[in-house]
């Protein structure tokens, strides 16, 4: 019986530490949603004056850059993936490579040879784990990612779109780079604390997202320096790499989120183990203070019967 | 001085100033420019790594050391998007 009551009182000691760790990831976690949600609006100033300029270009400029054109024959598109670098967010991860397997088996059927880019080291195991190409891969700041981070993932891929232009039925065409013809970005945005939904976007042929404020007259005759085609081949990578830096906060904010939602749940679910193991552990001990009680009863009666007869 | 220029500076990461100025002095992959209240239109391209000076009335001078920088002005003022952007000394001059 103490043997038992042992062992019960080890089981409450491991649930309730484990229990303060899930809650204090959970506080970790609530306090990185804010901070993730505060760099989002952050950046928003950026990707609302870069896309007023690159609509005030596309008035002007000659829309048949290659980055805007979609291909003709459309051999290999890039998927990036961006998922977790940590686990312990409950389905963030396997939610994302769900969605993005969905689009890779549905460009298979089209034909369209997939070419993988993952970011965070969750994404990278899992298609390691398989035996599937990566193409290339980027881990370490998931949580906290950084714009120099999403240029460095933004320019890879832009330079293997760029190397896709040429490219043959047969092969790599003149420049021997296998390059990509279009590009999806997966990631997950963050709907509400609650519900964060896997996405997925066309980042290249891009569509430029015209602002909704509508034309008032004729639209401003712009000066340009240098000219427009060469400012909007400048401007055009910078753009998708704002795309991707986006699609990274809005990921960092949903992981977070999910992962808040994963520790909430684990710390209530401890909290109730530790509960019911402390009833058994109670019960246990109740039981073998009543029998030691019924021990000793029986000792005296027995004694007080042997007393009786003498 | 009717109307001041209205300014904006954005990096990638953050909003980094907005105010009025006088005048915003900046230098395009072209060459140095200056952008008094009701400028024209224009797009530009910054030089790389550029510095864009603001100049405001009544108060200090702002200069910024902008990378991979943008100038967009229009009939509501002037917006300046940069990749990166730290502040640099008013005085000195790096050109």
């Amino acid at each position: 019986m103490a043997a038992q009551l042992r062992v019960l009182r080890r089981r409450v000691r491991s649930v309730r530490s484990t229990g303060k760790i899930t809650k204090a990831q959970e506080l970790i976690a609530t306090s990185r949603i804010a901070k993730a949600q505060e760099r989002v609006s952050a950046a928003q100033p950026y990707a609302s004056a870069i896309t007023g300029v690159l609509t005030a270009l596309a008035g002007s400029a000659n829309v048949d850059h290659p980055l805007l054109v979609p291909r003709a024959k459309v051999r290999r598109a890039g998927v990036l993936v961006v998922t977790s670098d940590r686990g312990m967010c409950g389905g963030y991860n396997a939610n994302v490579i769900r969605t993005a397997e969905q689009l890779i088996s549905r460009l298979r059927e089209d034909g369209v040879q997939p070419v993988l880019y993952v970011i965070g080291r969750k994404g990278v195991g899992y298609y390691r784990f398989r035996n599937r190409d990566i193409a290339e891969s980027w881990t370490g700041f998931s949580e906290q990612p950084t714009f120099d981070d999403a240029r460095e993932a933004g320019q890879t891929l832009i330079d293997a779109f760029t190397a896709g232009a040429d490219d043959t039925d047969t092969g790599a065409g003149p420049d021997g780079l296998p390059g990509i013809d279009e590009l999806y970005v997966v990631y997950t945005h963050l709907r509400s604390m609650v519900s964060q939904v896997p996405t997925v976007t066309r980042v290249a042929p891009m569509e430029i997202e015209e602002t909704s404020t509508p034309s008032t007259g004729i639209p401003p005759a712009y000066e340009f320096e240098p000219e427009a085609d060469a400012l909007l081949d400048a401007l055009l990578p910078k753009y998708i790499n704002t795309r991707i830096y986006a699609a990274l906060l809005d990921s960092a904010a949903g992981e977070s989120a999910a992962r808040r939602a994963a520790m909430k749940a684990a710390t209530d679910n401890a909290n109730e183990i530790a509960k019911s193991l402390t009833r058994e552990m109670n019960a246990a001990r109740q039981a073998a203070i009543t029998q030691e009680i019924s021990e000793i009863v029986g000792g005296v009666d027995a004694l007080a019967a042997t007393g009786s007869e003498e | 001085m009717a109307n001041p220029l209205h300014v904006e500076l954005v990096a990638v990461e953050q909003k980094v100033w907005t105010g009025d100025a006088t005048m915003l002095i900046a230098r395009t992959t072209e060459g140095e420019l200056g952008v008094l209240p009701g400028h024209a239109p224009l797009l530009g391209q910054l030089a790389d790594p550029g510095r864009v000076r603001i100049q405001r009335d009544g108060a200090e001078d702002l200069a910024y050391t902008v990378n991979g920088g943008f100038l967009s002005v229009t009939d509501r003022g002037v917006t300046v998007l940069a990749e990166s952007c730290e502040p640099a000394e008013a005085g000195a001059d790096v050109h």
